[in-house]
């Protein structure tokens, strides 16, 4: 499997999913700066946390005009597989990869903590790897992680199953307690209708080691290896 | 003589005549305020220098001492920690947000200048009373300041501490501590060298922000102050990301002579230290550097402050591959000039000489004050204290309740959930533990950092207090498995142009000198920070300590939580009948009072060997130093940090108040499987410590007993309530 790692100025999360899709996962990862267009050859792009242009007027909204978020929005088209990362998921959204859109959270501050988030749909590309109803604990790092949609849309996107991630308590209850920024429905990540495009607020890439603490993030990164090893696989076949 | 001329720049009359004898005649006015910033006492440290000679700056594992951006210390497999902590405390109490976001760009600067790549931010933080609103916006902003600088910046803020004291109303602190990783060969400095060579400026533009911000760090706070906003900079961490990926590319090319990052001072100060320690002269024009003002007269483009720039020295003919780079990161870099055999700081505007002066005689020769110190009169009235008039009590659970909520004890966490603690994915133990511990890529080991102020103790006994801060911080380390390598220190006083504020920095830096003797840890790195007070009223003499231990192995790193029910509980160290300075008096007497703990330094450097080589040998399970609020917030800590009871039993004798909340030093709780109990307490047998067994850890409920007699039972989940509680119920509201 083929892993291309957007790096954008100011991305700073680049080198832990970096870390985890080589060191942790033993993929094939490489770089790719704002400036490349070239996407041929991978099978999955990560767009990272961090600040990319500064989060400057909202975050993600100049990387969206980025070359290589041109290529990227082409690549997800042709059904390639890409999965955004807290600052990456604003970006998503966005691009208009993705419904929806991230405001400030609701009680205004930054907030790094480890969540509890319910896996809500299984058997996707990003969740092979989970059953429906499993809770992982994922790190969290956030200023603008508050998913907000319209009710339409979110009845459309509740009708097709792209709700991924909801967060919830250590047992699985979806409340407002355990919804550390006041997102709607307590939405952390959520998948396109073709099911190849998800964005999370939560860090999967900062829970590959049980040094650091947990490893609860391999079973969205390993879903990712499963799937396309799995797929390469037969196309070789065919 | 003109004495009008030196006042305007912040030179007394016998520093202008010295200014004068140096250059062989009256100085014009771009030169005199290049002397008035370089010789202020916060880039000159014309009062200090001289006391600072007594730290024990050196020993085999230093490869950087004071004296450069930051001190380097060695942390095998030919790799190096660079570090330093540096205040911002004038700028965050006039302009909080921006104070504080800059005092972290600052010092991140000064580590990547050397070179490394930044993996860790500290921070030291003092505010006054929270009751008032005033207190709570400083202290709202300061926090958001850092975390809004350090999350954008992508380095994880590990660790820090904060404290609380009416006498920080006026002036708080804000400490930022910024840690590297470099190989050996990978080390930068920043001189000057090579005749001929580039001067080029990088970085962000310049603008009138931060004007004289060195001269404003040197006099006390008034209300006028708070009209000075054009002293304080402006910080954009997007910039300085920026500059710093550029930075450490452009280190992988041979183009980098020498490499300073502006601070205080700006440009001055980068452009005339590098010169000096390279023995030669810088040549520049300031009609050459990138603006985004107009207008500016050459004396402000020299001592603006605007943030995340550098100076690099480049080889001759290397120009064009260090635009070529700042240019994929979309930053300026501009030739302003070229060093020079004559050892002068040249300033030109459109090629016309507008100064020019030995650099030495900026960077090196400031005359030294010898302030006068004296110890003051009130002395002995603060440390008196009569213990029999303080409240006998008998609901002692309640007691600790309230102690756990007092701003110094209670949880950090509304603090420390602001900070990404966890980027770059190395951090093994975060925020909230006696120290934070890191892997260290390319090798196998971990490091293990903290810091920690002392300021109530300090105030009681300015030598033990700041003796204290260097125990309490190898302390730190030590309970995570750390063994302690080298520190950083910071130390805000008042004025000292005030006696008694003179003496007590003479009396810490000598207490502070005899602890790293003692311990063996020397100072590589450091900041002093005076002037720190509003009106009449000086801030608590507050010496802060950051420092760095490294772990054989990280993945064997202690943490404070209780781990097993079953476990012994024993204290390392003595039961005394100290209470002075402790966060009890204040709370149950509203002042700091009392004969602070007597510190045996010897004392103290054997219980630590006995906690390390304890975690080393895989018998001690869980340690926890006994801190602020005493034994009895220590076992609390630990119960609720492992989310387990203890049963503890105390001997009688003791006064109840002193038993559980006197804060002597030198003793650490640790925990024991009941098969490794005989060889720890052999352990400490042999080394001379002594050492008690407290009780076993188990259960729902903290219970401690004194003669039989139950003195305190709560429940963890209510000590963690009490303790969790106090912070985000004061801010929130």
């Amino acid at each position: 499997m083929r892993v291309a790692v957007a790096v954008f100025p100011g991305s700073n999360c680049d080198v832990d999913a970096y870390r985890a899709m080589s060191a942790v996962l033993g993929q094939k990862v490489d770089y790719l700066w704002h400036r490349e267009t070239n996407l041929s050859g991978f099978d999955c792009v990560i767009l990272p946390g961090g600040f990319s242009y500064g989060d400057y007027l909202r975050p993600g909204a100049i990387a969206r005009f980025s070359p290589l978020m041109a290529s990227i929005v082409r690549f997800a088209r042709e059904g390639g597989l890409v999965i955004g990362i807290c600052n990456g998921f604003q970006l998503l959204t966005e691009a208009g990869l993705l419904p929806g859109a991230l405001l400030r959270n609701r009680d205004l501050m930054f907030i790094c903590d480890t969540v509890c988030v319910r896996v809500e749909r299984a058997g996707t590309a990003f969740t092979s790897r989970c059953e429906a109803g499993q809770v992982l604990r994922l790190p969290i790092a956030h200023g603008d992680g508050n998913y907000s949609v319209d009710a339409a849309t979110l009845a459309v996107m509740e009708q097709k199953d792209q709700i991924l991630l909801r967060y919830c308590s250590a047992d699985g209850v979806v409340d407002d307690k355990h919804n550390p920024n006041g997102s709607c429905a307590n939405i952390a990540g959520i998948v396109n209708e073709r099911g190849n495009v998800v964005g999370m607020m939560p860090h999967p890439e900062r829970a590959a080691e049980s040094l650091l603490g947990g490893t609860d993030g391999l079973a969205i990164l390993g879903s990712l290896v499963d799937y396309c090893t799995q797929r390469n696989h037969e196309s070789c076949a065919c | 003589m003109n004495p009008v001329r030196a006042e305007r720049v912040g030179l007394t009359a016998t520093e202008y005549e010295r200014v004068c004898e140096l250059l062989g005649r009256e100085p014009g006015d771009v030169e005199l305020a290049l002397f008035g910033v370089m010789w202020s006492e916060h880039c000159s440290y014309k009062s200090s220098r001289p006391l600072l000679r007594l730290f024990p700056t050196s020993g085999p594992g230093v490869l950087q001492g004071p004296g450069e951006n930051a001190g380097i210390v060695d942390i095998g497999d030919g790799l190096a920690v660079v570090m330093k902590v540096e205040s911002h405390n004038h700028p965050s109490a006039v302009e909080p947000y921006q104070g504080a976001a800059t005092g972290s760009g600052g010092i991140i600067r000064d580590i990547f200048t050397m070179g490394a790549r930044p993996i860790a931010m500290l921070d030291s933080l003092r505010f006054g009373d929270l009751s008032d609103a005033r207190q709570r916006a400083l202290f709202r902003d300061v926090v958001k300041g850092i975390g809004d600088y350090d999350n954008c910046m992508g380095i994880p803020t590990v660790a820090g501490e904060v404290g609380f004291d009416p006498s920080y109303a006026g002036n708080c602190l804000v400490n930022a501590m910024c840690v590297g990783i470099i190989r050996h060969e990978d080390i930068k400095r920043g001189t000057a060298a090579g005749v001929g060579n580039a001067v080029m400026l990088i970085g962000s533009t310049t603008g009138r922000d931060g004007m004289g911000g060195a001269s404003f760090a040197s006099v006390d706070l008034t209300a006028a102050s708070q009209e000075r906003k054009s002293a304080v900079q402006v910080g954009d961490p997007f910039m300085e990301k920026l500059l710093l990926e550029a930075c450490l590319e452009l280190f992988q090319t041979d183009a980098v002579v020498g490499i300073q990052d502006l601070g205080a001072a700006g440009l001055a100060s980068a452009s005339c230290e590098t010169a000096a320690r390279g023995g030669v002269g810088i040549d520049l024009d300031v009609a050459l550097v990138p603006r985004r003002e107009d207008g500016m007269v050459p004396a402000e483009v020299m001592i603006s402050e605007s943030q995340e720039r550098m100076l690099v020295i480049v080889r001759q003919g290397h120009e064009d591959e260090v635009r070529c780079i700042f240019d994929k990161w979309g930053l300026n870099a501009a030739v302003i000039g070229h060093v020079t055999g004559d050892g002068m700081l040249t300033v030109r505007q459109e090629g016309e000489v507008v100064a020019q002066v030995p650099a030495k005689a900026l960077a090196e020769q400031a005359p030294l004050r010898h302030p006068q110190a004296e110890r003051p009169t009130w002395q002995d009235d603060i440390m008196r204290l009569d213990e029999t008039e303080l409240p006998a009590g008998s609901d002692w659970t309640t007691v600790l309740k309230d102690v756990l909520r007092m701003p110094a004890v209670a949880s950090k966490e509304w603090v420390y959930r602001q900070y990404d603690s966890v980027v770059r994915t190395n951090t093994v133990v975060g925020p909230g533990s006696d120290a934070a511990v890191l892997r260290v890529d390319g090798t196998t080991r971990g490091i293990a950092l903290t810091i920690d102020g002392v300021g109530s103790m300090s105030l009681l006994d300015p030598a033990t207090g700041a003796a204290m801060a260097v125990a309490e911080a190898a302390r730190n380390l030590v309970c995570s498995g750390a063994r302690p390598l080298a520190l950083t220190d910071c130390l805000n006083f008042g004025n000292p142009e005030r006696p008694d504020v003179f003496w007590q920095f003479t009396q810490a830096v000598t207490g502070m000198s005899d602890a790293c003797r003692v311990l063996g840890i020397p100072v590589i790195s450091g900041n002093v920070s005076f002037y720190n007070e509003t009106g009449t009223s000086a801030i608590l003499p507050t010496p802060v300590v950051g420092m760095v231990g490294v772990l054989d192995d990280p993945s064997r790193a202690c943490r404070q939580g209780f781990v097993t029910p079953g476990d012994s509980i024993v204290l390392l160290g003595d039961l005394t009948d100290e209470l002075g300075g402790s966060v009890y008096v204040c709370m149950v007497a509203g002042r700091t009072a009392g004969h602070p703990p007597v510190l045996d330094l010897e004392r103290e450097r054997l219980v630590q060997s006995v906690c390390l080589d304890g975690i080393s040998r895989g018998i001690i399970r869980s340690a926890h130093d006994v801190g602020e609020g005493g034994l009895a917030v220590t076992l609390a800590e630990s119960c609720i940090a492992g989310e387990i009871g203890a049963r503890v039993s105390l001997p009688e004798g003791l006064r109840m108040d002193v038993l559980l909340f006197g804060e002597a030093p030198s003793r650490i709780v640790v925990t024991t499987a009941p098969d490794g109990l005989n060889a720890l307490l052999e352990a400490a047998r042999n080394t001379g410590i002594p050492t008690m067994l407290l009780g076993t850890v188990g259960g729902p409920g903290l219970t401690l007993e004194a003669g039989g007699r139950t003195i305190v039972q709560a429940l963890v989940a209510d000590l963690a309530d009490a303790w969790r509680g106090m912070l985000p119920g004061v801010m929130n509201r």
